[in-house]
């Protein structure tokens, strides 16, 4: 039973302690600036080392996912069949096409650069996941889509993709036979999957760092530059990919 | 710490970075980025467009190739058709696929079920009005035991089977079936198929006028957006076959990677595409769980690359990096050797 009088007058009440707030939304709030301050989740400078073409990959990947996401959403508004007898739906379909098979294109030069850069280094193992989980979820992402064009790819993809999906059990759920199933998982099931699983990998990338070069082994080191990386820094916060 | 998780953590003494930074504009390069791609999307859509196949109907099917179509509906009657016979999730005709003692496609059971005889040929022909002799014949079917029926469909499609046989040979199909140039009718010259042949006619001119595509498709709803039943209908038929042959689309030919005409299809495909082109999967009747059960394996590796020896330390052994980070090297090598 409470035993509450009313609110309490200023004096009675609790002073607020901004290192340990009470309420849920500001432990959520601290939690997550301490995780990713301002300038670690939008930093305006990165490592020198931070200086190759390879890292262009990973934004191109975010830039084509965002394309997809557009031109999809213009697709979305017209309804799935307007793309067949418009020139301007087609239009938007093409560019819908052309920007998924630049973003798996980036996407899979992002990976192999990141695996050559063995970017799970330094405490950095989820970063990889969660780039890798993505990578495998855009799959069905873009496999949905194919089943959904209600053309003749669509029918001949999905009666041949029907005998690997059933032959694990997965067709008793996934039927890529059935187009109203089908696009519903590729306008929103699966592209909420996808954007999620990148807005994780950014994050963790924003949190941890770009994965530092490999260590030179000490009879390579210039001693001026030693010196210079040795001392008087700080840690990296990060770059885009 | 455990001898496994050891071996999961590996040696790494990557350190925090402590050396200079320079200016570095993430948003501005996200910007031009996404302007870039748009770019490069709209080019390609101006120079290769997008494919287009307009999608194949029962009717047509049963147009162009009343032969197959009229074989394949007997064999959905005789239950010996490849839909007939697969298994879970439409039937439990089938033992479905499997691999040494794992069978998950029985695990979920029949999920949409299939009665091929029923939702492909009996049901659609009891809608057909004004036909007397159809319905009197399929009022006969229906009456008659199930090894009777079965015995009428497979009498019934024997010819049709020899029929096409012989035309895939290159051989003189021996006369049995006959195909009127007119109207499309076809005759099969089959005895003990009981009234079979009556309703084999009946579902041809069904077909041909339409009414057999919006049949398949109706589940007793107005509004309808699952196609697994005319699917699979046309799947066990020719028709789509015979398409994606001309197409480059049979799975000898690295299957649904690939789209029609000269598109790039789904490239990122073509590890699981390529297992179906080589032994022991080619030839397996359980080539798909194999397949599927392979790439799950690799998926699973390649998501926990960090923590496998051997493939997580290629990337320092084989010194890519260098090219990736040679500026940063070039910057703490001495003079002499950079």
């Amino acid at each position: 039973m409470s035993t509450s009088q009313g609110p309490p007058t200023p004096a009675q009440a609790p002073a607020p302690s901004p290192a340990h707030p009470s309420t849920w939304t500001g432990r959520v709030r601290e939690a997550a600036v301490e995780a990713l301050p301002p300038e670690k989740l939008l930093p305006d400078e990165q490592p020198t080392y931070v200086a190759s073409w390879i890292y262009v990959f990973g934004v191109a990947s975010i830039a084509s996912l965002i394309v997809i996401i557009g031109s999809g959403m213009i697709l979305s508004l017209k309804g799935p069949a307007w793309w067949h007898f418009t020139s301007t739906g087609h239009f938007f379909n093409s560019i819908h096409l052309w920007a998924v098979e630049l973003f798996f294109f980036v996407m899979v030069v992002h990976l192999w650069g990141k695996y050559w850069m063995a970017a799970w280094r330094g405490g950095r193992t989820r970063v990889w996941v969660t780039g890798a989980v993505t990578f495998l979820v855009a799959v069905p992402t873009a496999l949905t889509g194919y089943v959904s064009q209600q053309n003749f790819d669509a029918q001949w993809i999905a009666t041949q993709a029907k005998d690997g999906l059933n032959s694990v059990g997965v067709g008793a759920f996934f039927n890529v036979t059935n187009f109203g199933q089908m696009y519903s998982y590729h306008v929103l099931l699966l592209p909420v999957a996808v954007v999620l699983l990148v807005a994780a990998h950014v994050l963790l990338v924003r949190r941890h760092g770009v994965v530092p070069p490999f260590e030179l082994a000490a009879r390579e080191i210039a001693p001026s530059a030693a010196a210079s990386g040795a001392d008087g820094g700080r840690p990296a916060t990060g770059a885009g990919s | 710490m455990s001898a496994l998780g050891r071996m999961l953590r590996g040696h790494d003494d990557t350190q925090p970075w402590r050396g200079g930074y320079a200016p570095y504009d993430l948003v501005k390069e996200l910007c031009v980025a996404v302007g870039v791609i748009a770019l490069l999307a709209v080019l390609l859509t101006v120079l290769f467009s997008s494919p287009d196949d307009k999608p194949s109907t029962i009717a047509q099917w049963s147009r162009q190739l009343p032969v197959d179509f009229v074989g394949t509906s007997s064999k959905e009657l005789a239950g010996t058709s490849g839909t007939a016979g697969y298994g879970p999730p439409y039937n439990h005709n089938g033992e479905g696929q499997h691999a040494a003692f794992l069978s998950p496609q029985k695990w979920l059971g029949v999920s949409h079920p299939i009665n091929t005889a029923a939702n492909f040929v009996t049901g659609p022909l009891a809608t057909v009005p004004g036909n007397p002799a159809l319905q009197q014949a399929l009022t006969e079917y229906n009456a008659a035991p199930e090894k009777t029926k079965k015995e009428w469909a497979e009498a019934y499609a024997k010819p049709l089977e020899e029929h096409e046989t012989a035309i895939e040979e290159g051989k003189t199909p021996n006369g049995v079936v006959v195909v009127n140039p007119t109207t499309g009718a076809v005759t099969v010259k089959a005895t003990g198929a009981g009234p079979v042949p009556v309703m084999m006619a009946g579902l041809l001119d069904l077909a041909k006028s339409g009414g057999l595509d919006g049949s398949l498709l109706s589940g007793g709803q107005f509004f309808q957006t699952d196609y697994t039943k005319p699917l699979l209908f046309m799947a066990d038929g020719g028709l789509l076959a015979e398409r994606a042959k001309g197409q480059h689309l049979m799975g000898d030919q690295w299957g649904m990677m690939n789209e029609t005409g000269s598109f790039p299809g789904q490239v990122w495909l073509w590890l699981y595409t390529l297992w179906y082109q080589v032994e022991p999967f080619k030839a397996s009747e359980n080539a798909d769980i194999l397949v599927m059960l392979v790439m799950g394996l690799l998926s699973l590796a390649f998501v926990c690359v960090p923590l496998i020896p051997g493939v997580r330390d290629l990337p320092r052994l084989i010194p890519i990096h260098r090219a990736i980070w040679r500026e940063h090297y070039r910057t703490i090598r001495p003079r002499s050797s950079a």
